[in-house]
């Protein structure tokens, strides 16, 4: 939580607000440059983006990006984190010395709603006119001086994305701070209108909570938007305000005016009459954006390219990431090698390359896959094609109650969860929104696959089936599709159960195709992957400490093997203690310590086998040797294998199934803002897996397969 | 050719522009809606459907968007002249 300072109110604070795919953030970026900070408004999942601005006469400002949105009228999150802090009406943000309005040129009839109503706030305002080279290419002619002239603030043409018009936005800033001058909302409204507005806004000024200049367009707000009274901001003057919201509504109803309508109305009938005097259609050029779309959300093309551009991406990162892994891995062997040398050995060269480098390393390597994915999604978010495979893909999604665009961090997990869940931003539905992030992690991520890959080379015959296909990779298809069925039943339950209700993403805005921006590409990664990092190193520096000291502690009396001083260990104990709850599922004391440790890493699973049945396995290569280690091991039961393919199988679909990365539940920690929602993830995930596992190993010794 | 043709805008072909009339929806969707763009006696265009159908992309005041059908169906629009023969 960022406490506000007494100094922080003294400089003063600029707001950029816009609809999103307007360039809001590639001005903000360019105004702060590296100057920013990420943090989360307190108490909501909605991102705060600040930065500072260096003016030549007014020195520091602090400049807020805003969330993109299409409306102040507060409903979701996003519009109510705008609304009060344009209006000044959070103690955690300075109320805005001044607004930059950025509106997309060339969608500028639609980007006008807004701007129109930031007018009504009685705060300076200056419109970046964005995009003005698109504007152009597509043939229309805008008249500044007169958009200018009509709107009453300053305008100024720019295209962010080639960093042209900076210049004349810095000194449009810095004379509007210097002379500051706020506009009169432009709206006009009939007579019934303007009386009802009138009463409501005596009222509301009556109350303290706003100041006259900006009164009569919060309470146009309060009439046209439904239960804007029953906002807990209101709740001090809901009792006093509603009798004259409710008056209001009736008598516009008795005009024939829907009491809804009002607003949209009157500032489409100011923005179609303001089009026509402004805008000139010259030579229109055939659009290069169309004639893409027409093959990318094609019937039969469009699926063909979703696909391809898909595998594209998992080949480039499973290509590409393993280099950087290495590299990241390969350091973190000399820091462990140099540890050796200069630290004795004993319990803290033990703590250092046992614990710390070990945990921290083995989530480390994921980086520069984590890096690559956000790129990737950068790519697409930025190049307009996110909304596109939503489009194709919507109806699919939408059939168990999922957002279009739930697709792209769903395919995101499959990598890893952590930039899964944080790509679930994109969705800009609260529920549809959860409801992604909940079924995230059951997609098969990177850090199961070596858990497969022992588990299935240990149990499995390596028989092939059909002749061609052989069955340990057959069941390890069958595990990743597994997930994915789990998913969509989950999914199916939850929209039905716990996080039912409307939708209320009515209609998704397909922007543009743009060309996408290397810079906008690097900083997206940079700052995502950053924030992980930053989130998640902590836990997961202290995990890997308690992890190492559950496993190394108490020390058995006197040299041991290392089987007998896990068991001694406190992981050991606990493992034992467990035995009552896993034997069910078919697991023992080991297999429960070597998942329990997995916690900090699904991977770290084979290192703990090894270590339990004391196989080296920091070779890849060593394998093979755990594996016939643990074919060798007997059932003290029955005297024949222990890790038979039905208790191997049952491995593998706990790990399917449980929610068994600290990462992850960071991450959805923070981008759920819940304890509740993390822990409920934990508990149904790891519950389902306990529940499927019981049922195949209690069905399968019925069945006589054990 | 004289009554109004009132229709829902699903049942519009593709390429095809209609005039919006009534949003036959709650409050706040219609609300949201017309904060898009869709005011009484605009000109929506439907572009193209999905690849499954649904959902379909439309023209409003110079952007695109996208709509399920079952929100089309509560879009209610006279066709326009000339558009509907084409």
């Amino acid at each position: 939580m960022s406490a506000t300072t007494r100094n922080e109110f003294a400089i003063p604070h600029i707001a950029i607000a816009g609809n999103p795919n307007s360039g809001k953030s590639t001005i903000f970026n360019a105004l702060t440059g590296l100057r920013q900070k990420v943090s989360n408004y307190p108490g909501v999942t909605v991102e705060k983006h600040e930065g500072v601005l260096k003016l030549s006469e007014s020195g520091d400002v602090d400049v807020i990006d805003l969330p993109g949105i299409y409306s102040l009228n507060p409903r979701s999150l996003d519009e109510v984190v705008a609304h009060d802090v344009l209006m000044g009406m959070r103690i955690d943000t300075p109320p805005p010395a001044l607004i930059i309005a950025v509106v997309d040129a060339s969608n500028l009839e639609r980007n006008l709603f807004l701007t129109t109503q930031l007018l009504s706030l009685g705060r300076p305002v200056i419109v970046a006119l964005n995009m003005m080279d698109i504007c152009k290419s597509m043939g229309f002619e805008l008249d500044v001086e007169e958009l200018s002239r009509k709107l009453g603030v300053p305008v100024v043409p720019m295209t962010a994305s080639r960093g042209e018009g900076f210049q004349e936005l810095t000194a449009a800033v810095e004379n509007m701070l210097l002379h500051p001058r706020s506009p009169d909302d432009v709206i006009e409204l009939g007579e019934h209108a303007s009386s009802a507005v009138a009463d409501v806004a005596g009222a509301l000024v009556k109350s303290g909570l706003v100041s006259e200049k900006s009164s009569a367009g919060e309470a146009l707000r309060l009439i046209c938007t439904e239960n804007s009274l029953s906002r807990p901001r209101y709740a001090s003057v809901a009792a006093e305000l509603r009798p004259h919201v409710d008056a209001a509504r009736e008598r516009l109803k008795q005009n024939g005016l829907p009491w809804y309508a009002v607003e949209a109305e009157a500032r489409y009938a100011f923005i179609d009459k303001l089009m026509s005097r402004i805008r000139t259609a010259t030579n229109p050029t055939p659009d290069l954006s169309d004639r893409v779309d027409r093959w990318l959300t094609h019937p039969v093309g469009g699926p063909i390219a979703l696909t391809l551009f898909i595998l594209a991406i998992f080949i480039s990162i499973f290509k590409l990431a393993p280099y950087p892994m290495d590299l990241i891995q390969e350091g973190f062997g000399l820091l462990a090698a140099w540890i050796i040398d200069v630290i004795p050995p004993g319990p803290l060269q033990s703590l250092l390359t046992e614990g710390v480098i070990a945990g921290v390393g083995g989530v480390m390597a994921f980086l520069p896959q984590i890096m690559l994915l956000f790129f990737f999604i950068a790519i697409m978010e930025d190049s307009g094609y996110t909304a596109r495979a939503a489009f194709i893909l919507d109806r699919v999604m939408g059939r168990v109650g999922l957002h279009g665009k739930a697709f792209i961090p769903l395919f995101s997990s499959f990598a890893c969860a952590i930039p899964g869940v944080m790509a679930a931003r994109m969705i800009d539905n609260e529920k549809d929104r959860l409801l992604t992030i909940m079924i995230a992690p059951l997609m098969c991520c990177a850090a199961r696959w070596p858990v497969y890959l022992l588990v299935a080379g240990a149990v499995i015959p390596s028989i092939t089936i059909l002749g061609f296909i052989p069955l340990p990779a057959l069941v390890l298809g069958s595990m990743v599709i597994f997930g994915v069925i789990a998913a969509i039943g989950v999914a199916a339950v939850f929209n039905r159960t716990i996080l039912k209700g409307e939708s209320t993403t009515l209609a998704l805005e397909l922007p543009r195709y743009r060309r996408p921006h290397i810079k906008t590409l690097l900083h997206v990664m940079w700052e995502r992957s950053f924030l992980f990092v930053k989130k998640a190193g902590t836990v997961i520096l202290a995990m890997s400490i308690l992890m190492w000291a559950l496993t190394n502690y108490p020390k058995a009396p006197e040299t041991t093997t290392a089987e007998e001083q896990m068991k001694y260990s406190i992981a050991g104990r606990i493992g034992s203690v467990m035995e009552p709850v896993i034997k069910p599922i078919g697991f023992d004391w080991k297999i429960g310590v070597a998942t329990l440790s997995s916690f900090v890493a699904r991977e770290v699973f084979v290192s703990s086998m090894g270590t339990i049945y004391d196989v080296d396995t920091n070779d890849p290569a060593h394998m093979a040797d755990l594996q016939s280690r643990l074919r060798r091991e007997k059932d003290p039961e029955t005297g024949k294998s222990f890790f038979t393919p039905l208790r191997g199988i049952c491995i593998m679909l706990f790990f399917v199934l449980s929610m068994q990365c600290f990462s992850t539940m960071v991450v959805v920690r923070r981008e759920t803002n819940s304890w509740k929602w993390m822990a409920f993830q934990w508990f149904y995930m790891t519950g389902l897996a306990w529940i499927v596992c019981f049922i195949v190993w209690q069905g399968g010794l019925l069945l006589g397969w054990r | 050719m004289n009554e109004r043709r009132i229709t829902s805008l699903e049942s519009i072909p593709a390429g095809t522009g209609a005039r919006m009339i009534e949003l036959r929806l709650s409050p706040a969707e219609s609300q949201r809606l017309m904060e898009m763009g869709m005011t009484s006696g605009t000109t929506l265009t439907v572009l193209k459907r999905a690849p499954l159908g649904d959902p379909i992309e439309i023209l409003v005041r110079g952007g695109h968007l996208s709509i399920r059908k079952t929100v089309a169906e509560a879009i209610i629009v006279e066709p326009i002249d000339g558009g509907a023969s084409a």
